[in-house]
C-alpha cells in the first residue's frame, strides 16, 4: 500500500498528536511525516510549541493523545536511546568539566551496546563542531555559542540515524553557522535524518523540507521551493508571514461564523499591518 | 545496569569534583576541623569528648554527603544533563550507583582522616577498632547520599536544597540520642526516634565506640541503615523521570 511505503520511507511519523500542560493544551492535532536522509526545518514563532513536539519525538514529553513513530519504534522506545540524538536548546552539558571530559563520558554512554567508537571519535566531533584547541578548557569558561557547540557535539558522538537538534544555530557567527549547516547536509548525505529548529527563516533555505508551526499547530509541511511557488513570494520570510495570514483568514471566517466576532479577538490577523500595502509596495 | 556507565559516571562526578579544589578541601578539612574544635571546647571533659566525639567521626560523612549530593543532583535536574542522559542508553541505576561510587570513595577519605585525627591524635578510643567506626562512617555516607539525592526532587531552587539540611538532618541529629539519651525523651519523640535513619546509624556508632560486647543488636543497627538506604535509592530512582509534563 501507498501508506505503508509511506511509513516505510518516514523516519519520522506523528499522527494526531495533543499535548497537554498545565491544563491548556498546546500541541493540537500535529500530523506529519519526516523522510529518511532529510534536513527538516521545523520553523516558527518563540512559544509556538516547536521544542514541545521535538520532546515528544524524542520520547521525553508526557503526550495526551496520538501517535509518534520513529524509525519504526513507538518515541521513547528503549532501543531508541542509542539511534536518536537530542539537542536542547539550552546547552545540557557538565559545565564544570572539560570539553574533552564531557565528550568523553558521552561518548562512553553512547557506546553501550556493543557499538566501539574509535579513539579518535572525541577529536572529530571536536573538529566536527569547529573547537579544536578548547578541548582542555572547562565549559563553564566557554561563550554561549562555544557551550551549545560542546552539547551538540556530545549528540554526534554515537552517530545517530535521528538527530533532533532544538535551535543549534542560536548565537554562533555566520562563518559557523555555515560550516554547520554544511556538516548537517553531509550528514544527510549519509543517511541520517535531521529536524532543525529556528525561529528564524533565513535558514529555511537550507532545509529539503519544512515545517511550519503557530500557536501549537502545524500550518504547513513544504518544500522551500513549494512555500515559494505556493505564495509567490521569493523571499521566505515574507512567505511564511502569507501562510499565516491566510491560515488566520480561514479561522478568522470560522470564528466569524461560530459567533460573534467582537468576542474573537484573537481571531483578527495580527500580521495586517506588517503586510500593509505600504509595506508591499516598494517591491 | 551496566558496569561501564556506573564506573563512567562515577568518573565523571569524581572529575567535575576535582576542578573545585576548594570543595575538596572543605570536604576534607571540615568535619576534622570540628572534631578539634569539640576537643578544645570539651577540655578537661574526656568522658563527654569520648561520647560525643566518637561516635561524630561517623556521623560527619552523612551530614556532609546529604548536602553535597542534594546540590550536585539539584544541579544535574536544572542544568538540563539529566534529561539528556535520559534520553541516551543509561539506566537510572547506573546514574544512581555512579553517584554512590564517586561520593562513596570521597566519604572513605574524609573518614580517614577525621578518624586518624580522632584516635590518634586526639586519644578518642575505638575499643572494637578504628576501622569498623570507618566502615560504619562509609556506610552512613551512603545513607546520606541516598536521603539527598531523594530530597533533591522536592527542591526547585539550591536556596530549597540548603534549607532542606536543617529541615531534614537537624531533628534526625537531636533525636537520635547523641545530645540527649532517647529514655529520657518524651513518649512520643522516642517514638518518632524509631522512624528516624540517623537513630540506628547513630546506635551502632554508639556501641562501636564503647566497650563491652557488640552483640547482635549492632547488626541489626546496620541492617537498618542498609535498609534505609536502599529505600532512599530506591524512591530516588522513581524521581528520576524519563518522560516529563
Amino acid at each position: 500500500m501507498a501508506d505503508g511505503a509511506r511509513q516505510r520511507d518516514a523516519a519520522i511519523t506523528v499522527e494526531s498528536l495533543r499535548v497537554d500542560r498545565g491544563g491548556r493544551e498546546i500541541l493540537h492535532e500535529v500530523s506529519l511525516a519526516v523522510a529518511t536522509g532529510t534536513v527538516t526545518g521545523l520553523l516558527g514563532p518563540s512559544g509556538c510549541g516547536k521544542t514541545t513536539l521535538m520532546r515528544a519525538i524524542v520520547g521525553v514529553q508526557i503526550v495526551a493523545g496520538g501517535a509518534v513513530t520513529v524509525l519504526g519504534r513507538p518515541a521513547g522506545a528503549v532501543e531508541l536511546r542509542r539511534r536518536v540524538g537530542y539537542v536542547t536548546q539550552a546547552p545540557s552539558v557538565y559545565a564544570d568539566l572539560t570539553v574533552f571530559e564531557n565528550l568523553r563520558y558521552f561518548a562512553a554512554i553512547a557506546e553501550v551496546g556493543g557499538r566501539r567508537l574509535g579513539g579518535g571519535r572525541v577529536a572529530e566531533t571536536i573538529e566536527t563542531v569547529g573547537l579544536n584547541g578548547y578541548e582542555h578548557r572547562l565549559v563553564g569558561s566557554l561563550s554561549g555559542g562555544e557551550c551549545s557547540r560542546v552539547s551538540l557535539a556530545t549528540a554526534l558522538l554515537g552517530e545517530p540515524e535521528l538527530l533532533v537538534l532544538d535551535e543549534p544555530t542560536v548565537g554562533l557567527d555566520p562563518v559557523l553557522r555555515a560550516e554547520l549547516w554544511a556538516s548537517f547536509h553531509e550528514l544527510a548525505g549519509l543517511g541520517t535524518t535531521l529536524l532543525v529548529s529556528s525561529h528564524v527563516m533565513d535558514e529555511a533555505s537550507e532545509c529539503d523540507s519544512l515545517l511550519l508551526m503557530r500557536d501549537g499547530a502545524l500550518l504547513e509541511q513544504v518544500t522551500p521551493d513549494g512555500l515559494r511557488r505556493q505564495t509567490g513570494e521569493q523571499d521566505l520570510s515574507r512567505a511564511f508571514l502569507a501562510v499565516i495570514e491566510r491560515a488566520e483568514a480561514e479561522t478568522g471566517h470560522r470564528a466569524k461564523a461560530e459567533a460573534d466576532p467582537g468576542n474573537h479577538p484573537e481571531a483578527v490577523p495580527e500580521v495586517e499591518p506588517k503586510d500593509a500595502p505600504g509595506s508591499g509596495a516598494g517591491r | 545496569m551496566n558496569l561501564k556507565t556506573t564506573i563512567a559516571t562515577g568518573r565523571r562526578v569524581l572529575w567535575q569534583i576535582r576542578h573545585d579544589r576548594r570543595t575538596i578541601g572543605l570536604l576534607l578539612a571540615v568535619p576534622t576541623g570540628l572534631l578539634i574544635l569539640l576537643y578544645f571546647i570539651l577540655e578537661g571533659q574526656p568522658r563527654t569528648f569520648q561520647q560525643l566525639g566518637a561516635p561524630l567521626c561517623g556521623l560527619f560523612p552523612f551530614i556532609v554527603m546529604f548536602l553535597v549530593t542534594s546540590i550536585a543532583m539539584l544541579r544535574e535536574r536544572t542544568s538540563g544533563t539529566l534529561e539528556r542522559l535520559m534520553t541516551m542508553p543509561i539506566a537510572k541505576a547506573d546514574v544512581l550507583f555512579g553517584y554512590a561510587l564517586a561520593f562513596g570513595l570521597l566519604a572513605a577519605l574524609q573518614t580517614a582522616i577525621v578518624c586518624t585525627v580522632g584516635f590518634l591524635a586526639l586519644s578518642l578510643e575505638a575499643p572494637h577498632g578504628a576501622w569498623l567506626v570507618a566502615l560504619l562512617a562509609i556506610a552512613n555516607a551512603l545513607l546520606g547520599m541516598a536521603l539527598g539525592l531523594f530530597a533533591s526532587a522536592f527542591a526547585k531552587t539550591e536556596f530549597q536544597a540548603v534549607q532542606f539540611m536543617p529541615a531534614f538532618v537537624l531533628p534526625q541529629l537531636l533525636l537520635c540520642g547523641l545530645f540527649v539519651d532517647r529514655h529520657e525523651m518524651a513518649g512520643w519523640l522516642h517514638a518518632i526516634s524509631w522512624a528516624m535513619p540517623l537513630t540506628y546509624a547513630y546506635e551502632a556508632l554508639a556501641k562501636a565506640t564503647e566497650p563491652g560486647p557488640l552483640g547482635s543488636a549492632m547488626t541489626w543497627d546496620v541492617i537498618a541503615v542498609i535498609a534505609f538506604t536502599i529505600a532512599a535509592l530506591a524512591l530516588g530512582a522513581l524521581t528520576l523521570r524519563r518522560r516529563t509534563p
